[in-house]
């Protein structure tokens, strides 16, 4: 049997729905016989009957919903249709759930699934990784699985936790992942993963520029330079220890996202690498990220506005030289 | 509503002897449509109060020394210094604790009533609060037509006091009666004068008793003046003097008191023995709420999750 990491978001949730009263799905199309936009929640209507539920298309009413029946003690997971449209629950999300357990001791346990990040095609509203903008609030887990097996473990993880978690799935890595059995758990959360071994280069990466930066490795690794991928998987909290580890071995960083250039992760980590690790560095620390236009449609257009293997190796390959 | 009058003009003046700090925001003329808000829930109802809500609140059975402690930054509060003023609740006991983003609210009512149903509990209800201004919110036409489309029992009422902040009436919506958006959105609804309060009992009464039944949603659109600025800070100057002396700009309070003195329900000297008595009682509560420590930042918690091994040390570089 093999799994994709959207077949294994569906486990997760089949699982949670299975093993948990308090567990409920919510957003557009999830229900019916249609199982969502893609298919993440397929058949879990019919499983679970009245516990997977169709909802206008009204993001702040979702979430503020999901809100309220987190309050009364459920465990709601809302699918955004697409990250995207998460900036209509923005106000919800931050405001709200973000800030409900400083104000008032009580924690909001809501788990928001954003499905993330560029396919080709896909254009300026259907391909955003917001996870830099969650991350930037106080009051919020955000979490950015890399592999299948991360996709499901991390998932359950997200609907235990007792405060708010955004998830941000990878639409990429939909389908062109594959995992051969599911754990029963993974690592725990907030804690960085080490994808590849290496003693050149720290590559620091989540979701799918994971990918991205094994494969660059992976073509680095032909020419005799051997680079090390650190995994992040949660963007926050952010597992500084395991980078700074990383970078002592290696002397060199780089830190790759696919969200805009402006601030977000990759700045926080180098950032955090430069003021604690700055003795560790043998050359400046670099970065790569989307373009700092919207995300085009064309997929011409489309490959060159995020960063790719290819561009990662050069990226890599110029940081080697210094 | 005495006693609340009696401790907002107490706030009132507590600010303007800068002894609270941010702002100060009162329902006068609003206390007859809050107080009916809180006096039909019952245990296990959830209210979600609004700015001008302190009427239901204490109605709802929000301790007196609550709001000092939160207009006067005590750390024993249910705020602890964190949030001030109208922006306090109570989750677990079921009143919500409200952000300012106007509308919010109601989609997060209409959630805890779907937790109820979703564990199976019966004969509740949720009400929430809301004026005029933030009826005209993206996040309240979202949460009204949610709560419409999940038919849970609820109960929005809306306060039109005829400005947001100082926008008037004209600048705000188009539609001749704000009731009218009911059908809109799959609500039953119902006008009240929000100056009488036999008036505002009744409909918003049969408005909860409705929503138990199992009627659709409810929305109560009752019309006043907001007798004062939208904080202390606004001495409302907009306020066209004629205006003043329309009806619906009566005082309640003052209404409600005439009524109960004409119809021999209670004679002027037990009214004024009740002025006392409240008074007496707002006096307490700040005494006590004075005593009591602030917050201080060295020993503040200063963690924004629940999930303290999840905590991002961003902090420790500073």
């Amino acid at each position: 049997m093999s799994l994709t990491y959207l077949e294994a978001i569906r486990e997760a949730q089949a699982k949670l729905l299975r093993d948990d009263d308090r567990v409920f799905i919510y957003g557009q199309d999830v229900g019916g016989t249609f199982g969502g936009a893609f298919k993440a929640t397929k058949g879990l209507a019919k499983e679970f009957p009245g516990r997977v539920l169709n909802t206008p298309i009204s993001e702040d009413a979702i979430v503020g919903t999901a809100i309220g029946a987190a309050m009364q003690g459920m465990r709601p997971i809302v699918e955004m249709q697409f990250a995207d449209f998460s900036s209509i629950a923005l106000n919800q999300i931050l405001n709200n759930a973000g800030t409900h357990y400083w104000r008032t001791g009580m924690p909001v346990p809501i788990t928001v699934r954003l499905p993330s990040g560029g396919t080709k095609g896909s254009g300026p509203f259907h391909s955003q990784s917001m996870e830099s903008i969650y991350a930037h609030y106080p009051g919020l887990i955000v979490m950015t699985p890399a592999t299948v097996e991360d996709a499901y473990t991390m998932l359950i993880e997200a609907v235990a936790i007792d405060d708010p978690v955004v998830y941000c799935e990878h639409k990429y890595l939909y389908y062109h992942l594959k995992a051969e059995k599911l754990p029963d758990k993974g690592l725990p959360t907030g804690r960085a993963r080490i994808a590849r071994e290496g003693r050149d280069l720290t590559v620091v990466s989540y979701s799918a520029m994971t990918q991205e930066s094994l494969a660059a490795a992976e073509e680095l690794s032909r020419e005799g330079l051997e680079v090390e991928v650190v995994d992040l998987r949660t963007v926050k909290p952010l597992d500084i220890d395991t980078v700074l580890a990383s970078v002592a071995r290696t002397g060199r960083l780089l830190c790759v996202g696919e969200s805009f250039p402006w601030g977000g992760t990759t700045a926080e980590v180098v950032a955090r690498v430069s003021s604690q690790g700055f003795h560790l560095l043998d050359a400046a620390p670099q970065r790569l990220n989307a373009k700092d236009t919207p995300i085009p449609y064309h997929p011409n257009l489309w490959s060159a506005h995020r960063p790719n293997a290819k561009n990662i190796v050069a990226k890599a390959r110029a940081l080697l030289r210094e | 509503m005495l006693l609340v009058r009696t401790l907002e003009e107490k706030l009132v003046s507590l600010y303007r002897g800068g002894q609270i700090t941010g702002g100060v925001y009162i329902g006068k003329g609003q206390e007859a449509v809050s107080v009916a808000c809180g006096l039909f829930l019952e245990k296990g109802d959830i209210f979600a109060p609004l700015i001008r809500d302190q009427a239901g609140r204490s109605a709802f059975g929000e301790p007196l020394i609550d709001v000092m402690r939160t207009y006067l930054g005590s750390r024993l509060g249910p705020m602890r210094g964190r949030d001030g003023n109208i922006h306090r609740g109570h989750p677990r006991n079921n009143e919500l604790a409200m952000i300012s983003h106007l509308g919010a609210m109601v989609s997060v009512t209409v959630g805890t009533l779907l937790a109820k149903r979703f564990r199976g509990e019966k004969n509740f209800v949720g009400l929430t609060c809301i004026g005029e201004g933030g009826m005209q919110t993206g996040s309240f036409h979202e949460g009204m037509n949610i709560a419409a489309v999940e038919q849970v029992p609820l109960v929005v009422v809306a306060t039109n006091n005829h400005y947001a902040y100082s926008t008037p009436n004209d600048r705000e919506f188009a539609c001749d009666d704000l009731v009218e958006r009911a059908i809109g959105y799959g609500f039953e609804g119902y006008n009240v004068d929000g100056t009488d309060l036999a008036a505002c009992l009744d409909v918003i009464g049969g408005a909860v008793k409705r929503a138990r039944a199992g009627r659709p949603p409810q929305l109560i659109v009752a019309s006043v003046l907001r007798l004062s600025g939208h904080g202390e800070h606004d001495d409302a100057s907009y306020v066209p003097e004629e205006m003043k002396r329309l009806p619906f700009a009566r005082d309640c309070l003052k209404v409600a008191e005439q009524t109960i003195v004409d119809r021999n329900l209670v004679d002027s000297e037990t009214l004024v023995e009740w002025r006392k008595a409240a008074v007496a009682q707002v006096d307490e509560a700040i005494a006590a709420a004075q005593k009591e420590p602030a917050p201080e930042s060295e020993k503040e918690d200063w963690c924004a999750l629940s999930t303290r091994d999840l905590v991002d040390h961003v902090s420790e570089d500073e």
